[in-house]
């Protein structure tokens, strides 16, 4: 059991970094905040994976932190970063 | 009783583990900012879901389980907002979506 | 497989920091630092320091990015258009090519010894552990980090929330006459993100409630607690349901101020019986718990002013 969470978690962590690649990519601001808000959304998911393996409940709380304040996080990038339109911003 | 626990547990959190995988393809692959808020809405309600519901069938006790279950909603009243204000916005912008016939 | 977990990790933090260092674009920059903050509270998940990872979630990922974000829009209200945001690029510098070599040779050398000095590190002289372990009987909490920042080295958390306050004074200072940042006023109110920022609220305030009372033992504590609770004015305040503090009125000014000045009156009382901060082992769980609770209001309102305290155009 320990082994196959292992690998759940080397798998979402090997899928974390792939997001990397659209967060240095993303031809637009809001495509690297998506990639962050994937990143938030994994973290949550290997926080509570973390818990079961090291047996550490108060990871569990965490994971709850982290869920509920990815949302500010992307909240204040939708109605106060994204501001302008700039030209390169226009293109999909 | 705990193999069938186990097992279950373990076949939610290899599907939800597949729709993470999923979301981050979409994320990658897709062509704009609009086709890929929905492959994130995969991981946020899907993906998350399975992992903690898998999570949770493993848990110490009761009040554990509950613990995780209770992420859950919260993400996706969460994720449905910020996508919601994210595409919103994008369109206030004029963010151009992907038509198929651009080369 | 454990050990290929945290080697990613550690290289996707190294990643990380670097290209938030070094991309030109401040939005694509803020966007890797709250990346980093993510990634680092992963890091402390798997050093077994639970108490930070929590901190670290909250702080890091939520209050800080929401706090860069908020600043782009000065930087963005007057930038003209940055090079395309796909550049993935190292940035030219202007140092020659032998010096970048030369300053490169010095960090890998400078990198390698201090890895070699953690490795030869010697056994520590004093059992911190054990010691600590001994004591928290008479701590009067049973979580150790608890203990340790409020009892045992408890004068080090109160002149920290001092340094906090101060952050304050300096950003009330500091912001006087700068020129108000024109806001989307014009835009209405987007109604999803008000009415989840109106029922959020009280999960978010009972989870730091929650965060504070398991404080005593387990992870968790005053500082967690204050960043959920200024997490949900920042809410607030972005779907403008809260307006702006333009000024910081005496209520708002006292209760910045309420937790520094209880834990001084507590340190002073104290003093009367010995020593400073000495708390009478019948009382300790009480005291800690009431300083713990000041700490909490004050800090939530601290942080919160350096995200709501700025002018808005009328």
């Amino acid at each position: 059991m320990t082994t196959i969470l292992s690998a759940i978690a080397l798998f979402l962590i090997v899928n974390l970094l792939a997001t990397l690649w659209r967060v240095a990519r993303g031809p637009t601001a809001a495509d690297r905040m998506l990639a962050a808000l994937l990143f938030g959304s994994t973290g949550v998911a290997l926080l509570a994976l973390l818990a079961r393996l090291q047996n550490d409940a108060s990871l569990i709380d965490a994971a709850l932190v982290l869920a509920l304040l990815a949302a500010v996080g992307g909240l204040a990038f939708a109605e106060r970063a994204w501001r302008e339109i700039r030209d390169d911003d226009r293109a999909a | 009783m705990t193999a069938l626990l186990d097992a279950s547990s373990l076949v939610l959190l290899a599907i939800g583990a597949l729709f993470f995988a999923a979301g981050t393809i979409g994320l990658l692959r897709f062509p704009d900012v609009y086709t890929r808020l929905h492959a994130l809405a995969k991981v946020d309600t899907l993906g998350l879901g399975c992992v903690l519901l898998g999570l949770a069938l493993q848990a110490d006790n009761l009040a554990q389980a509950l613990k995780l279950l209770l992420i859950w909603p919260l993400v996706l009243a969460a994720s449905a907002t910020v996508g919601y204000a994210i595409a919103r916005r994008a369109q206030q912008i004029s963010m151009r979506p992907w038509r198929g016939d651009d080369a | 497989m454990i050990l290929a977990f945290d080697a990613l990790l550690a290289l996707g933090l190294v990643w990380c920091a670097w290209r938030a260092l070094s991309v030109r674009d401040l939005t694509h920059a803020v966007v890797q630092f709250v990346v980093f903050g993510l990634l680092l509270a992963l890091a402390w998940a798997r050093l077994a320091a639970p108490d930070i990872a929590l901190a670290e979630a909250a702080i890091g990922a939520g209050l800080t990015g929401a706090l860069l974000l908020d600043s782009l829009r000065a930087s963005n209200a007057g930038a003209a258009p940055s090079p395309s945001g796909a550049d993935i690029a190292v940035p030219t510098s202007n140092l020659a090519g032998a010096v970048r070599l030369a300053v490169w040779a010095a960090a890998v050398v400078v990198g390698a010894a201090l890895l070699l000095a953690i490795a030869t590190l010697p056994p520590p002289l004093i059992d911190l552990r054990a010691q600590v372990a001994g004591a928290l009987g008479a701590s009067g909490v049973s979580h150790a980090v608890t203990a340790v920042l409020l009892n045992f080295r408890g004068y080090d958390t109160l002149l920290e929330v001092v340094v906090l306050l101060l952050a304050l004074l300096g950003l009330l200072a500091c912001r006087g006459e700068h020129d108000p940042v024109a806001t989307a006023a014009d835009a209405p109110a987007e109604p999803l993100a008000r009415a989840l920022s109106r029922r959020a609220t009280p999960v978010l305030t009972l989870t730091a409630v929650y965060v504070l009372w398991a404080g005593t033992t387990q992870p968790g504590g005053a500082f967690q607690a204050a960043a959920l609770l200024a997490a949900t004015a920042v809410l607030l305040h972005i779907t403008r349901i809260v307006p702006a503090w333009e000024r910081l009125g005496f209520a708002r000014r006292l209760g910045a101020a309420a937790g520094v000045l209880l834990f001084l009156g507590i340190a002073a009382a104290l003093l009367a019986e010995g020593a400073l901060l000495r708390y009478p082992p019948a009382y300790a769980g009480s005291l800690i718990l009431l300083i713990e609770s000041g700490l909490t209001v004050s800090l939530a309102l601290i942080l919160a002013a350096l995200f709501l305290c700025q002018t808005e155009t009328q």
